[in-house]
């Protein structure tokens, strides 16, 4: 029998409800792992190993007692160190908030609370969920655990590589312009981002308002929609809830795709593509074929205009956000300052790292008197076109399924000197992010040197059951969410295998 | 090209509550200007007649009952501040 740590939610909820195992058990199963290789993989800010051990313990406590559970009770949770998590640690990756503790949960964390889940640790990430590869946070780069080499993408990358490396059962990510599909896609692991609106974002550290949303990372479809079914829901604390009833998305998770009706956008398959990324998603599309999905080319003639338009929204929302880091309230407050101004200054200018500057000041233009009508008003309007375009698709198709990344996963470094080079590794999936819809990536298969590959599948607004019966339809009759990295020290071949 | 000059960098870093040294902002000027270089292919859609976006969902005003709730007590709040005096937030002097 594979040790607890590798098994998923729904596996390990059976036996924790016939009490083959304790939560405290699979908690200990979990940090031994973290103890074995978050030294290579580096997944994590910080761990909450007392606290975990005295949840898990009240969790046993709920199943000896036969008290209601739930399918995540018990389960070993990670969190993005962006959610805010009371009495605990939470830095969003950033030196500015390096020594905030949250006087308050997250909406996101009561719920998993009331729900007596174990919570591991908190998850590193590009500084303010800024990135596309955890080379962004202030403290250290996250590891792709298929090839240590390479980076886990971002900026949800301690959350996927985490679940990648088996070292937590389930984490919550946070997805802004594609910041938990792509590091799922480059971890091998499935990710979801919610329809806007579907998750509160009380607690969430704000990045770009219009866009960001909490959604979870998994091992499989199964736990995404366990997990999803926890986190979504009305909730008065976030102006931008939506008060819309939430389905029961296990009863979403049916192994048929007859009369599903499959939209391939020929506009994410033309440029800058990987040929091996390519080819696993074509071969995915055409086993959702065979299993009696019909599917059709659809245009979504705006695509292209996606990156430049989320350039110009995000980092204006995001410097407003961050005007709240002035050193007077919580976080960081440089030594020797002269006044007041000289205070918010200095401060800022220590605390914040490079790219959080540079969209600071890319927002800050693009709202500065003079250019808001050429700038924001512009991108705002062309996301209406973006926005109509999926409109248009989603009336002649149920889903659309694309690339989640046009690459697999790069090597530490290769894109850090070019700011706009990381940002086009977002580019399929930015356009939906501007949309507000629901995606999900799945692992569809691994690239000849044995790097992940993802499938995005992408529905209308509030229709994530329809991303739930492609993805397990498409997970059911495959085994590439089987696969487990062998997670190598140093990628040298004479190196001892750390694996279990 | 997109033409920012070093004014410009100073300026918005000013507005920004920002400070670099020369060779940063030597590097944001080249950054950004690559940047908003990129951006400007938005110009070559029309989009006089578009509508604009800033909600994907459609929400009206939320309002609440205006009314006193006691969330958290003051030193829970005080307890992350860099300087507290008396119950208070303490900043440096602000009033000549």
């Amino acid at each position: 029998m594979p040790p607890l740590n590798q098994l998923t939610a729904h596996e390990l909820h059976q036996r924790l409800k016939s009490r083959e195992i304790t939560s405290v058990e699979l908690t200990e199963s979990v940090f031994d792992r973290i103890n074995n290789v978050d030294d290579s993989v580096k997944g994590y800010i910080t761990l909450t190993q007392d606290m975990a051990l005295e949840q898990a313990a009240i969790a046993d406590k709920a199943f000896d007692q036969g008290d209601q559970t739930s399918p995540l009770t018990g389960i070993p949770i990670a969190l993005k160190d962006v959610i805010c998590t009371q009495d605990v640690l939470t830095t969003c990756g950033s030196r500015i908030l390096g020594n905030f503790v949250s006087p308050y949960d997250a909406t996101v964390m009561r719920k998993l609370k009331s729900h007596k889940t174990v919570m591991i640790g908190k998850t590193n990430m590009d500084e303010f969920a800024m990135g596309s590869s955890t080379e962004n946070s202030a403290f250290f780069t996250t590891r792709n655990p298929w090839n240590l080499d390479t980076i886990p993408g971002g900026s949800s990358g301690g959350s996927a590589a985490v679940v990648a490396a088996d070292e937590a059962i389930v984490s919550l990510g946070s997805d802004t312009g594609g910041s938990i599909r792509q590091p799922a896609s480059l971890c091998g692991v499935v990710g979801m981002k919610p329809t806007y609106g579907r998750v509160s974002r009380f607690g969430l550290i704000a990045f770009a308002s219009s866009l960001d949303q909490i959604g979870p990372l998994t091992k499989d479809v199964t736990d995404c929609a366990i997990t999803h079914n926890v986190i979504c829901g009305h909730d008065k604390m976030d102006s931008t809830s939506a008060n819309l009833p939430v389905p029961d998305f296990t009863t979403s998770l049916i192994n048929d795709v007859n009369g599903i009706k499959i939209g391939i956008p020929t506009q994410y398959f033309s440029q800058g593509i990987n040929p091996e990324v390519e080819k696993n998603v074509r071969s995915a599309i055409e086993l959702l074929e065979k299993l009696g999905a019909s599917t059709e080319e659809v245009s979504l003639p705006h695509t292209d205009y996606a990156i430049a338009t989320y350039y110009i929204i995000a980092p204006a929302e995001a410097s407003a956000n961050l005007a709240r880091y002035d050193g007077v309230r919580y976080g960081l407050r440089t030594e020797h300052i002269d006044n007041i101004i000289d205070m918010y200054r200095k401060t800022r200018s220590q605390g914040f790292g490079d790219e959080v500057k540079r969209r600071i000041m890319l927002g800050t233009y693009a709202l500065s008197s003079g250019y808001y009508d050429a700038y924001y008003l512009k991108a705002q309007k062309v996301r209406t076109l973006i926005k109509q375009d999926f409109d248009q698709a989603f009336e002649k198709v149920d889903v659309l399924i694309t690339p989640t990344s046009p690459t697999p996963a790069f090597k530490a470094g290769e894109r850090t000197d070019d700011p706009l080079q990381m940002y086009l590794s977002d580019i399929f999936t930015t356009p939906s992010s501007l949309a507000g819809l629901p995606g999900i990536s799945v692992p569809c298969g691994l690239t000849e040197n044995g790097l992940p590959i993802g499938l995005q599948i992408l529905a209308a607004p509030f229709e994530e059951e329809k991303i739930f019966q492609v993805a397990y339809t498409f997970e059911q009759n495959t085994d590439h969410h089987q696969k487990k990295p062998k997670l190598l020290k140093n990628q040298d071949p004479l190196s001892m295998e750390i694996d279990q | 090209m997109s033409e920012i000059t070093p004014e410009e960098v100073e300026h918005i870093a000013d507005l920004a509550r920002l400070e670099f040294s020369q060779q940063e902002l030597d590097q944001f000027q080249g950054n950004l200007e690559r940047i908003l270089d990129y951006i400007s292919k938005l110009n070559q859609l029309d989009t006089d007649d578009v509508p604009p976006t800033s909600h994907v969902i459609p929400i009206r005003n939320v309002t609440k009952t205006d009314e006193v709730i006691q969330r958290y007590n003051r030193q829970q709040i005080l307890a992350n501040a860099p300087s507290q005096e008396k119950g208070y937030f303490e900043v440096p002097k602000i009033i000549e």
